[in-house]
C-alpha cells in the first residue's frame, strides 16, 4: 500500500477568543494508517492543534481559524462543513476517561445510535466488534447492561476507545489518553495503537516522549505555537535536524 | 429528509423552545413588576406616609402606622434572628465542624427554611399569643425571626467555611485563644459574605404576611407598643386588598410598590456586594 | 477538627453560646411539633386521625370537621401549578446553560432571583387585580368554548368562570415556582464535566442531543430534588394564593371552581374561629401540613445530599 495523506494542514493559524495566536502557521501532512505523535511542553500548541482536526474549537465562541486543512480532496475549516458528518470520520478520546452515564453497551452504541441504527440485532453486532477492536470484550461480555462506571480507569478508557471506534472513522484523535492511567493500563492501550492503526490513522498528543518514541511513524514538535519539526519518528529522536527538537528529546528542557 | 437533517430540525425546535421558556419567565418577571409599578406610583402620594388610616370608607387615610409598625417588627426580628442565626452558624463551621452534630443541624436547617410560614404562626400563636390574651407585636417579630434564624444561620456556616483553614492557623500560631481567631480573623474574613446572608434574610422577612396574620395582627392606629397589636404593611395589604373600597385597593397597591422596591433593592445591594467583593 | 483548643474560658463559654444557637434549630421544631400535636390534641380526640383525613366535612355551627377538601385543594393546586412550571423551569435552565451568550446568563441569572425574591402577597395582589380579570374575561371563557364540550377533560372546564378559582391559584404558584426549579437545575446542568459534553460532541451529537443524552441523565437527581424542594414550597405557599383561590371547602373536578387548601383556609379562618374545637380542628390542619412538607423537604434534602456526593466522586 502506498503511503497516501490522510489529512494535510495547509498555513495553519488559530486564535483563541480574546485574541491569543495559539497556532502560528502550521504544516503538517498526516500519512494514512500511521501514527502522527504531537509532542512539546506545556503551552506549545498540541493540543489546541489536535483539536482543529474535528473542529471542537467551534464549541467555543469567538475561536478562529485561518488557512486549510484538507481531508483528502475537502478543506474541513470551511463553514460549509458538516460537523455532525466531519465527527464521526474523525473521532476523538481525551485524558481523562468519559464514560456516559449509561451501561456498557449503550455508551458503545450512542453513536450508532445517533446515526439512526435501531435494529437490535445490528447494534448487539457492532458493539461486540468495537470492544472486541478495543481489547475489552473479553473483560465486559458478560457485563453488558452494567453501569460504566463499575470499570476501572483503564478499562474505561478502553470503552472510550470502542465507543469512538464503533461508527468506523477514519481518523483517530487522541488527546493524552494514558496521562490519567496506571502503568500497566498505558502499556495495554499503547499495545492496542499498533493494532488499531491498520484500520484507523491515528494522531496522538502525548507529553510522554518516550511513549512518542515507541509508537509513533511521524512525530511534530511544537513550541510556543510553531511547528519546530516534523519527521519520522526515529530521525526525530536519533538526529534531528533542529537545535532545539534536539534540547527537547534529550530532556534539557521543558 | 435525511437522517441529519431531521435530528437538525428536532434540536433546533427543542432549543427553540427553551428560548421561549426563558422569554416567558422573563415576560412574568416584567409583567408582574411592571404592573407593581403602574398601580404603585399612581397611588403614591406624600399623605400616605404621613397620615393614619381613616374609619372605612372616608378618604384620606394613610398608612404611616404600618409602615412604622413594619419596620419596627423587622427591626426587632432582626435583633432577635441575627446573632441567633451568625452564632449558631459560626458553631458549625468552627468548633463542630466535620462532627455529625453539625451535619444534622445543617439539614434541619435547610428543611426549616422552606417550611410554611403560617404554621410558623400559628405555632407562635399557641405560646406567644393566646397565654397573653391579645395579639402582640413581639409575637410577630418573634415568628419572623423563627423563619430568619435558619436562613442567617446556612449562610454563615458557608461563608465561614469558605475562609482558609490556613488563615486560622497563622493565628493559632500568634498564641491567639480559638473564640479570639473566629472573631478577630474569621468573621472578618467571612463579613461580605455573612453581610449579604443578613440582608437578604431581612428581604426574606420583610414581605411575609402569613406569620403576621395571627401574631401582631393589625392596628388601625399608631402605636409602637409591642405588647399590644401592631400595624404591618403586609397585613394591612391583605385586609385592605380583600376589602371593598377603591381607595383602600389603591393603599394597598401603594404599599406593595413599597414594599418590592425595598426587597428588590436589598436583594440586589446583597448581590453587588458579593460580586464587588469577591471579582 | 476543632476540638477543645484551649483551657482559656472564654473560649468555652463562647462555644458553648454558639452551640447553645445552633441547637435552637432543633427546638425550634421540636417545640412546633409539640405545640401542634398540644393544640390539636382535642381534635384529634374527637375525630381521630383517619376519619379526620378522609372526612369532606367542614361545619363550625355543628362542630363537624374534616380535612379531604384541604388536602384535596392543596394536592390539586400544587400539581397543577407543578405540571405548568417544571416544563418551563427546565426550558429557561437548557437556555442559560447551553443556549445563552456568555453576556446574557448573568443578567437572567439576576432575573431568576428578582423573581424567587418577589414576596407572594404581592403575586396575591397581581393575582387579584391584574390576572383574575384576565382569567375571567378572556381566557377561562376560550378554554370552556374549547374544551367544555369534550368528553373526558370537559369536565375541567364547567361551571362560570369567575376568575377566582383553582386555576387562576394554580397558576400563580406556578409562576412562583418556576425560579426554585431553573436555579437549581441551572446548578445541576453545571456540574457536567465539559469532557464529556465534548466527547458526546466529538461523537458527531447535535447540541440538543448532548442535553437530551448526557446532561439531563447526569444531572437527574440534582433536577428531581429541586422539583421536590419546589414540591415542598407550593405545599406551604398561603398569601399568593389566598387572594385567588376563594376558600370554598368542597371537593370539586372544575378548575374554575373555588376551592381550599390548608394554608388559605388558616389565613382565612384562624383569626375567627370561635370556640375551642374549631380552633382545636385548625391546629389539625396546621400539624398536617407541617409534617407533610417537613416529610416532602427531607425526601428533596435526600437527592440534592445524593447528587452533591454524586459529582464530587
Amino acid at each position: 500500500m502506498l503511503d497516501q495523506i490522510e489529512l494535510r494542514v495547509k498555513g495553519l493559524n488559530f486564535y483563541y477568543s480574546g485574541g491569543v495566536h495559539a497556532l502560528k502557521n502550521i504544516n503538517i501532512p498526516i500519512h494514512s494508517n500511521q501514527v502522527t505523535a504531537l509532542i512539546g511542553p506545556s503551552g506549545c500548541g498540541k493540543t489546541t492543534l489536535l483539536r482543529c482536526f474535528n473542529r471542537m474549537h467551534d464549541l467555543y465562541p469567538g475561536n478562529r481559524y485561518e488557512g486549510e486543512i484538507y481531508f483528502v480532496k475537502d478543506n474541513i475549516l470551511s463553514s460549509s462543513t458538516d460537523l455532525i458528518a466531519l465527527r464521526s470520520r474523525i473521532g476523538m478520546v481525551f485524558q481523562k476517561p468519559t464514560p456516559f452515564p449509561m451501561s456498557i453497551f449503550d455508551n458503545i452504541a450512542y453513536g450508532l445510535k445517533l446515526k439512526g441504527i435501531k435494529r437490535r440485532a445490528e447494534l448487539s453486532e457492532r458493539v461486540e466488534k468495537a470492544l472486541k477492536h478495543a481489547a475489552l470484550w473479553d473483560e465486559v461480555k458478560d457485563k453488558l447492561s452494567a453501569s460504566a462506571y463499575d470499570l476501572s480507569g483503564g478499562q474505561q478508557q478502553r470503552l472510550v476507545i470502542a465507543r469512538a471506534l464503533a461508527v468506523d472513522p477514519e481518523v483517530l484523535l487522541f488527546d493524552e489518553p494514558t496521562s490519567a492511567l496506571d502503568p500497566i493500563s498505558t502499556a495495554k492501550i499503547e499495545e492496542l495503537t499498533e493494532v488499531l492503526k491498520k484500520d484507523v490513522t491515528i494522531i496522538i498528543v502525548t507529553h510522554n516522549m518516550q511513549q512518542a518514541a515507541r509508537i509513533s511513524d511521524w512525530t511534530g514538535f511544537l513550541m510556543l505555537g510553531e511547528l519546530i519539526e516534523f519527521d519520522r519518528t526515529e530521525k526525530i529522536f536519533t538526529a534531528p535536524s533542529e537545535k532545539l527538537t534536539e534540547d527537547y528529546v534529550t530532556g534539557r528542557f521543558g | 429528509m435525511t437522517r441529519e437533517q431531521i435530528r437538525k430540525t428536532e434540536g433546533f425546535v427543542a432549543l427553540m423552545l427553551s428560548t421561549c421558556a426563558a422569554l416567558l419567565g422573563l415576560f412574568w418577571l416584567v409583567f408582574i413588576l411592571g404592573d407593581v409599578l403602574l398601580h404603585g406610583i399612581k397611588s403614591l402620594t406624600p399623605g400616605l406616609f404621613i397620615n393614619d388610616p381613616t374609619p372605612p370608607g372616608v378618604d384620606g387615610g394613610g398608612l404611616r402606622n404600618a409602615f412604622v409598625g413594619q419596620l419596627v417588627i423587622t427591626i426587632c426580628a432582626t435583633l432577635i434572628g441575627v446573632p441567633v442565626g451568625v452564632l449558631g452558624g459560626t458553631f458549625l463551621a468552627e468548633y463542630a465542624r466535620g462532627r455529625k452534630i453539625a451535619r444534622l443541624i445543617s439539614i434541619l436547617a435547610d428543611i426549616m427554611v422552606s417550611v410554611p410560614s403560617i404554621v410558623i404562626g400559628t405555632f407562635i400563636y399557641a405560646i406567644l399569643v393566646r397565654p397573653i390574651g391579645h395579639f402582640n407585636g413581639w409575637a410577630g417579630a418573634v415568628a419572623l425571626s423563627i423563619i430568619m434564624i435558619p436562613v442567617v444561620l446556612r449562610t454563615t456556616e458557608d461563608m465561614l467555611s469558605l475562609v482558609p483553614w490556613t488563615l486560622r492557623e497563622a493565628a493559632f500560631a500568634l498564641g491567639a485563644p480559638y473564640y479570639k481567631v473566629i472573631t478577630q480573623v474569621v468573621y472578618r474574613g467571612a463579613a461580605t459574605g455573612i453581610l449579604t446572608g443578613i440582608l437578604l434574610s431581612i428581604a426574606r422577612v420583610a414581605g411575609e404576611t402569613a406569620p403576621l396574620l395571627f401574631t401582631s395582627f393589625n392596628n388601625s392606629f399608631f402605636s409602637l407598643n409591642m405588647k399590644e397589636p401592631v400595624a404591618s404593611l403586609t397585613v394591612t395589604i391583605f385586609q385592605y386588598a380583600m376589602g371593598p373600597y377603591d381607595n383602600w385597593h389603591e393603599q394597598a397597591w401603594a404599599a406593595s410598590f413599597v414594599i418590592t422596591i425595598f426587597i428588590l433593592m436589598l436583594t440586589i445591594a446583597g448581590r453587588l456586594i458579593i460580586k464587588w467583593r469577591y471579582k | 477538627m476543632a476540638t477543645k483548643f484551649s483551657k482559656n474560658p472564654v473560649d468555652t463559654i463562647f462555644m458553648m453560646i454558639t452551640a447553645a444557637a445552633s441547637f435552637t434549630v432543633i427546638i425550634m421544631i421540636g417545640a412546633i411539633l409539640y405545640q401542634l400535636l398540644h393544640e390539636s390534641a382535642p381534635a384529634i380526640a374527637r375525630f381521630g386521625v383517619w376519619k379526620f383525613l378522609s372526612s369532606t366535612d367542614w361545619n363550625p355551627v355543628t362542630e363537624s370537621f374534616g380535612a379531604l377538601t384541604n388536602i384535596y385543594g392543596t394536592f390539586l393546586t400544587t400539581a397543577i401549578s407543578l405540571v405548568i412550571a417544571i416544563p418551563v423551569a427546565i426550558g429557561i435552565a437548557i437556555f442559560v446553560t447551553e443556549i445563552s451568550p456568555n453576556f446574557l446568563k448573568g443578567p437572567i441569572g439576576v432575573a431568576i432571583e428578582l423573581l424567587a425574591a418577589i414576596p407572594s402577597i404581592i403575586y396575591g395582589m397581581w393575582g387579584l387585580f391584574t390576572l383574575s380579570p384576565i382569567m375571567s374575561n378572556h381566557i377561562e371563557p376560550f378554554l370552556k368554548k374549547m374544551f367544555g364540550g369534550l368528553p373526558l377533560i370537559g369536565i375541567l372546564f364547567q361551571g362560570t368562570p369567575m376568575g377566582i378559582d383553582i386555576l387562576t391559584a394554580s397558576i400563580i404558584l406556578s409562576i412562583m415556582i418556576i425560579p426554585f426549579t431553573a436555579s437549581i437545575s441551572r446548578d445541576s446542568f453545571n456540574l457536567t464535566p465539559s469532557v464529556v459534553k465534548e466527547s458526546a460532541y466529538a461523537l458527531g451529537a447535535t447540541k440538543w442531543e448532548v442535553v437530551k443524552n448526557i446532561v439531563l441523565p447526569y444531572s437527574k437527581l440534582g433536577v428531581f430534588g429541586g422539583i421536590v424542594l419546589s414540591l415542598g414550597r407550593a405545599l406551604g405557599e398561603t398569601m399568593a394564593v389566598a387572594f385567588v383561590l376563594g376558600n370554598n371547602h368542597r371537593i370539586t373536578t372544575s378548575l374554575f371552581d373555588a376551592a381550599a387548601t390548608i394554608t388559605v383556609t388558616l389565613a382565612n379562618e384562624f383569626a375567627e374561629a370561635d370556640n375551642d374545637i374549631y380552633l382545636s380542628a385548625l391546629f389539625y390542619l396546621a400539624l398536617v401540613l407541617f409534617v407533610m412538607s417537613f416529610i416532602t423537604l427531607a425526601i428533596a434534602k435526600f437527592f440534592l445530599l445524593r447528587a452533591e456526593r454524586k459529582y464530587s466522586r
